[in-house]
């Protein structure tokens, strides 16, 4: 199979082309936004952080600039800095530019204020544009899709219909060479000891357990443990009997393939098949770390109904609920209802899901760009605001 | 055709209604393109389970393909698959943490 890409001269391939217009900080939000409203083809990246964090809390906002920077759906990055945050841009400036993209940088301080910022930042990125739109899109081996998954406002449908079809859709993309990367690691807890046995090797399984491990001595730091009461009395009145059996509905998505490697949170594969990475469940947070992980497309499963996109990564939402179907219509892509209440079967719904992904990938638009619902966005962060 | 419960692997002892159904209702359960019809024996809520092979207490109970618990009781076909007759195997001293 093929789909209609982007070349990028780091040997990627982008299904989108736009102009990236990145906050270093989040002092500097505002001017983005002045800048992307009056430039079509750019896709903003603004965040809350960059400044007054942990030293490790700036390592990962480096990282994950560094990566969405380098994501094959933007052309070419223009940068917007404040002059006094703590985001390495140099660090940042240099690992875009070592992809082969243009980055151009404008820092509010030096520049004189937001106005002659906003102003000079469309000016430079109209031009950007300019030179984005005379790209062509070629086919390309759908081994070159970096897939992305995630589930959300998930209901008793999710782990019956969209999750496993995914998981369909996960094998069939790895077996044809590509990557498909696995994250929320909240939701591997209570399934982990089942996750492990599809890891690849040793190391695979104990870094799996390793993140497991991080994420609830994360949450019990504060006081909390996530793992106490689950499944939930709402989970168990829904009919999940078991904390095993409400994870492996989440997991599903990760199909029957091995898990070849484990990548902290941000960080772009470097193996093909399928991956796992650090990262909370909560939308911003995720489709960001997926987005920086280089992910060209993300697959997103909902029971009761997510309206989340992200700016430069096309979103593809599917349900296995009419009811969110027909509810959520201008949000949903996919209906595989008829795995219920239909003649649909999970094989034939997650070929269709790689089918659709194939159509996006070309340019077909998902329903979260076509509403412009696409500002789903944030870094990850593990400390304080201090 | 609508169904009334799915079976997510062929392994599986268990299936998930998508319906509410009722004692002694006939339930069509598909697992991919299989048909089969299972006498209901309890009701089962939407969403909750019911075992489509006979379940001996200290079974495995397989959803996913994956053991999702073990039996407390047995559990004959038809007859509801919960929290009154599954345990959790994770946060057992006795089975150690992991794999």
């Amino acid at each position: 199979m093929e789909f209609m890409g982007y070349r990028r001269s780091d040997g990627t391939v982008g299904t989108r082309n736009y102009v990236g217009v990145l906050s270093a900080v989040v002092c500097v939000n505002e001017v983005v936004e002045g800048i992307v409203r009056q430039v079509q083809g750019t896709a903003r990246f603004t965040h809350h952080q960059g400044c007054c964090q942990t030293p490790l809390d700036i390592g990962l906002v480096n990282k994950a600039l560094k990566g969405l920077g380098c994501n094959p759906n933007l052309h070419s990055v223009l940068l917007i800095s404040l002059g006094c945050e703590s985001t390495n841009l140099e660090e940042v400036i240099a690992a875009i530019r070592a992809s082969g993209k243009r980055v151009e940088h404008l820092a509010v301080q030096e520049t004189g204020g937001s106005a002659r910022t906003i102003a000079q930042g469309v000016l430079l990125a109209q031009e950007m544009v300019g030179e984005a739109s005379r790209r062509q899109r070629e086919p390309f081996p759908i081994s070159n899709l970096v897939m992305g998954m995630k589930c959300g406002s998930s209901d008793t449908t999710s782990g019956l219909v969209p999750n496993p079809a995914i998981g369909v859709t996960s094998d069939l993309l790895v077996a044809a060479g590509g990557v498909s990367i696995l994250g929320e690691v909240t939701e591997f807890i209570g399934a982990e000891h089942i996750l492990i046995r599809h890891a690849a090797n040793e190391t695979v399984a104990q870094g799996i357990l390793k993140l497991v491990e991080r994420m609830e001595k994360r949450a019990m730091a504060v006081g909390e443990d996530i793992r106490g009461g689950q499944p939930t009395g709402g989970n168990i009145k829904g009919g999940l009997t078991t904390i095993e059996e409400k994870s492996l509905g989440a997991i599903a998505k990760a199909g029957t393939a091995p898990i070849q490697a484990v990548y902290e949170y941000g960080e772009r594969p470097t193996v093909k098949g399928l991956v796992v990475m650090d990262s909370p469940g909560r939308e911003p947070e995720i489709l960001t770390g997926l987005a920086a992980a280089g992910a060209n497309v993300i697959v997103f499963a909902t029971g009761r109904g997510a309206p989340q996109g992200f700016p430069f990564v096309p979103v593809l939402k599917i349900t296995g609920s009419r009811t969110a179907a027909e509810k959520m219509s201008d949000h949903i892509d996919m209906d595989l209802s008829a795995v219920i209440d239909g003649g649909d079967t999970i094989p034939d719904a997650g070929q269709r899901i790689l089918e659709e992904l194939v159509r996006v990938a070309s340019g077909a638009m998902t329903k979260a760009e076509i509403s412009g619902y696409v500002n789903s966005m944030d870094i990850y962060m593990l400390g304080p605001v201090i | 055709m609508a169904i009334d419960a799915i079976v997510l692997n062929e392994a599986d002892n268990v299936a998930t209604a998508v319906q509410d159904l009722k004692a002694g209702q006939e339930a069509s359960v598909r697992l991919n393109r299989l048909l089969n019809t299972i006498g209901i024996k309890e009701d089962i809520p939407y969403g909750h389970k019911f075992a489509v092979k006979p379940v001996r207490s200290g079974d495995d109970i397989l959803k996913y393909g994956e053991v999702i618990g073990r039996a407390t009781a047995d559990i004959a076909v038809g007859c509801h698959a919960h929290v009154q007759n599954i345990e959790s195997m994770r946060g057992r001293g006795d089975l150690g943490k992991g794999a």
